[in-house]
């Protein structure tokens, strides 16, 4: 079974929820796919074993084949490829590698064969073993937009065989649907404030337009409002567990510390929501 | 016209009720919601919309099944797995790069206009804030977000405004480039955290590939006073100003449910160190 952790809302406690149940889950393999922020590491702290770094394919002209037509340019729709005119030689390419989504369409569509691609690093994969979990995260450069694409590198060390626990990205657009996509079911933190409630029914939106089963967990329960849980009562959404809001825990997170090999109560919280998951997504797969 | 924008790397450290406190505080501004993805600013500041725009950007590649010889040229060109098995196409994938409309031999595949938000002007009873909402999955956040950019420019030049106060979002990826890209500073909003300090480093170094001066507020400081100096010490290092801390405080949630800013709820003394803060940062900046 593969479960992603996701959020809406940043800072809710993803990282959290996903590392506290994979300490609980016994034999796992956890992917960090929050590629612009990975948190996790902090915490499991596993022995990363090297780095696999992830490139693109980003497009290189043959000057001397080129002949200026500018086919690379009118195909390009992310405009990553200029064609400067020249008044004495023939007309001059521009590539511009941050625009680049490496597509393929200039090399394919050159008339003349005159581009090629070069590989251009955009991040780091890391992998390594910390007990029972089989840790991977992926890691983009400071000042690269492509983290979709990390992501989807990330998710190929997917075990079919294994329990996957994915921690996700916040938010709601491109990157957050790489990283839910295909997975069997979806834990949604929220945290009882206006912010985490409004964000929350967004992620809502997100995993019933992708048809993926999802449970809730409210954390920091305690510490603003009632109208998280009211709203998935209405929703009919099931609430996994609900996190206390406790300051120790959070001066334990902030320190890098995990909860659930710590103390009975958080064990107890954590190995709950992992068997509730295994109920909701039982029942979903009866209903359909 | 002066351009901050309030960032954090990591999620969830304050950005937006730091946001919603300098609307309070500041004259004569207008405000940017950016975090177009899961915008919040809107729960603190109730804007009434006054001009609402759709967004379009990009395009979706659409196959025409009766057009469609079954070649699966597509499918072999696309590198988005945005074309399924059975030839149809997947919107969440596809990047609209027209390669597949390009090659399909029977001209079956035609590129649409994709709608992938809206985006708001509205009024605030602390002035103009324009904001926006972009579709589920929707790519081309950095575009919605330097529209909206672009659109707060207009409004803050046109009626002579001193500052465009932006709310950003998470992370370091394409619409927090799109947020940073041409601003006169940063305020870094993070918590003493290892993932604070970890997520507020990246944010440093895209602040220096930018060349733009960050300042520092330590969020919820005393959860870990050693953390925290970990984390200032990390800014002087690293030419970072510090602008202030704020204290773990349940005003701020208390705040935050009546939909107030910390500048209209309870607790005096934040409201003190917010002030400090924005002399503070007002100085980094004038």
């Amino acid at each position: 079974m593969i479960i992603a952790v996701a959020s809406g809302k940043g800072g809710t406690g993803k990282t959290t929820v996903a590392v506290n149940m994979a300490l609980v889950a016994g034999s796992v393999r956890f992917l960090d796919c929050d590629v612009e922020e990975p948190n996790a590491h902090l915490f499991l702290k596993p022995a990363f074993q090297g780095e696999i770094p992830v490139s693109v394919p980003v497009p290189v002209v043959d000057t001397k084949k080129c002949t200026g037509c500018g086919k690379c340019a009118e195909v390009c729709v992310y405009h990553a490829l200029a064609v400067i005119p020249s008044p004495d030689k023939k007309p001059q390419v521009l590539v511009f590698p941050h625009l680049c989504h490496a597509c393929g369409a200039c090399s394919l569509l050159c008339p003349e064969g005159a581009i090629r691609e070069e590989q251009r690093s955009i991040g780091v994969i890391e992998e390594g073993v910390c007990g029972k979990v089989y840790f991977v995260h992926g890691k983009m450069n400071v000042g690269e937009v492509l983290s979709p694409t990390i992501i989807r590198r990330v998710k190929e060390r997917i075990d079919p065989d294994a329990l996957t626990i994915i921690d996700a990205p916040p938010g709601t657009s491109c990157p957050v649907v790489a990283a839910i996509k295909g997975v069997d079911f979806c834990v949604l933190v929220t945290e009882p404030t206006p912010f985490g409630l409004h964000d929350l029914t967004l992620a809502v939106d997100v995993v019933r337009q992708m048809k993926i089963p999802f449970g809730v967990v409210i954390n920091r329960a305690g510490l603003g409002n009632d109208a998280a849980e009211d709203y998935c009562r209405t929703e009919r959404i099931p609430v996994l567990v609900k996190i206390p809001f406790d300051r120790e825990i959070a001066v334990r997170y902030s320190s890098g510390e995990t909860l659930a090999d710590k103390s009975l109560v958080m064990a107890k919280i954590f190995s709950k929501l992992y068997q509730n998951i295994c109920q909701v997504k039982n029942e979903a797969d009866r209903r359909s | 016209m002066k351009q901050i924008v309030v960032l954090s790397g990591k999620g969830g450290t304050g950005k937006t009720v730091m946001t919603g406190s300098l609307a309070a505080l500041v004259d004569n501004k207008v405000m940017v919601d950016c975090d177009v993805d899961a915008a919040d600013l809107h729960l603190l500041l109730t804007p009434k919309v006054v001009e609402r725009h759709e967004f379009k950007s990009g395009k979706k590649a659409r196959i025409d099944e009766r057009a469609c010889v079954r070649c699966g040229r597509c499918l072999e060109v696309c590198r988005f797995g945005a074309v399924t098995k059975k030839l149809s196409i997947d919107m969440s994938s596809c990047e609209g790069c027209g390669l597949c409309a390009r090659v399909c031999p029977a001209a079956a595949i035609t590129m649409e206009e994709n709608l992938c938000g809206e985006w708001f002007v509205s009024e605030t009873r602390f002035g103009t804030m324009v904001h926006a909402r972009l579709g589920i999955g929707e790519e081309n956040s950095g575009k919605l977000v330097a529209q909206i950019r672009q659109k707060a420019k207009e409004i803050a030049k046109k009626a002579s405004r001193d500052w465009v106060i932006i709310d950003g979002p998470p992370g370091i990826g394409c619409p927090v480039m799109a947020s940073l890209s041409g601003v006169d500073a940063v305020l870094l909003v993070t918590e003493p955290s290892c993932s604070g300090l970890h997520d507020a480093g990246r944010v440093i170094d895209l602040g220096k590939h930018f060349k733009i001066p960050v300042s520092l507020v330590v969020n919820k400081w005393d959860i870990n006073p050693a953390v925290t100096e970990q984390i200032e010490k990390y800014c002087t290092d690293n030419g970072v100003a510090i602008a202030g801390r704020l204290p773990f405080d349940r005003a701020v949630v208390d705040a935050v449910i009546q939909g107030r800013t910390i500048m209209e709820g309870e607790s005096a003394s934040l409201k003190v160190e917010i002030v400090k803060i924005w002399d503070r940062l007002k100085g980094a900046v004038l």
